[in-house]
């Protein structure tokens, strides 16, 4: 294991009960997998968040550039019509 | 009151205590945030344990004595926790070997306090086990870790294992009222951990590439009260809060 400085980061998802999606929560340093869990279950989880934790080495996460914020989503912003809101929706559907 | 009993949990409560407040000492000092956070919360997990411990001990006192005046109000030589968990966090991996010499021994003895027939205890051990299971994964990871990590790790934690073995005897030691205590199906009987214990750990050790110190003389005391110099000092970090303002509360 070489210095702490030299660890790399970790991304952390965390699901905070089962039925719901795991949720990006924080970052943390961490030699390799087994302590980026570990480190993340002390770090994010200590006052009962989670019941599930995923890991994944800040590296693999492929970033939008904000410099092409304009291409990538101004179009959207006048295409009302891409949004569901145009339904009665029931009482009985709940999570919409 | 049951005197045996009041003595007992008190042998099992201290070491937590004890322990806790070393790690706890870590706070805002850990060799990385990460660690820093990990250290504390086994802390407060540990002063949690202690706090069902000697909130049994007062109620069986049954005088005025609270939870807090048997953690924060005796002198040094009325706590008789084992000099293991006294031992000060010389450095990182003196604070993981001592966590992991400790650990190993602390999951084995709750799994056995877990029959006891005194229900209280036995429900504190149920709900503590979790906790210690943890502890130890924690600990363990790390001795791997330091042992098979580089040059440097791995003699800094060699050292440290072979300064604290001197200390792990004590643990199977039997006081008064824990033999008052086993006969009466309440109290573990500790000397039957040992051979178990003594092999879990080596086992541990020889993954880690670490030796198993081959010393076989221990030094012993704490179990009746008879501390190393460094229980004085923690404690008056540990008091210092009632001793100056009694009982002051938060």
């Amino acid at each position: 294991m070489s210095d702490k400085k030299n660890w790399p980061l970790w991304e952390v998802f965390v699901r905070s009960k089962n039925g719901l999606e795991h949720r990006h929560c924080g970052s943390l340093h961490a030699a390799d997998e087994d302590m980026a869990l570990e480190n993340a279950r002390d770090v994010y989880t200590r006052r009962s968040e989670g019941v599930s934790i995923w890991v994944v080495e800040s590296k693999h996460i492929t970033a939008s550039n904000p410099e092409n914020n304009g291409e990538m989503f101004e179009p959207a912003h006048d295409k009302v019509y891409r949004h569901p809101t145009f339904y009665d929706l029931p009482d009985e559907v709940k999570h919409m | 009151m049951n005197q045996n009993l009041y003595n007992y949990i008190l042998g099992v409560a201290d070491n937590s205590l004890i322990l806790g407040q070393r790690l706890g000492s870590l706070t805002g000092h850990g060799p990385s945030l990460e660690t820093d956070i990990a250290c504390t919360n086994i802390s407060l997990d540990l002063f949690g344990q202690v706090r069902s411990y000697y909130q049994y001990a007062a109620k069986i006192a049954g005088d005025k004595r609270t939870e807090d005046d048997i953690a924060m109000l005796r002198k040094e030589r009325e706590y008789v926790n084992v000099l293991l968990v006294e031992q000060p966090n010389t450095d990182f991996a003196y604070t993981m070997a001592r966590q992991f010499l400790f650990d190993v021994y602390h999951h084995l003895f709750l799994t056995q306090l877990e029959k006891s027939k005194d229900l209280t205890l036995s429900a504190i051990a149920k709900k503590s086990i979790k906790e210690v299971s943890y502890h130890q994964r924690f600990s363990t990871d790390w001795i791997k870790r330091l042992g098979d990590g580089t040059e440097v790790s791995h003699q800094k934690t060699q050292e440290a294992i072979d300064s604290l073995w001197t200390y792990t005897d004590e643990l199977f030691h039997q006081t008064e009222a824990d033999k008052a205590m086993v006969a009466e199906g309440i109290g573990v009987d500790v000397t039957a951990l040992k051979e178990t214990y003594y092999k879990k750990v080596d086992e541990i050790l020889n993954e880690a590439t670490l030796q198993t110190p081959e010393s076989k003389w221990f030094q012993k005391g704490g179990k009746q009260g008879i501390h190393t110099e460094h229980l004085g000092y923690l404690l008056s970090d540990l008091q210092y809060m009632q001793r100056t303002y009694p009982n002051m509360e938060w």
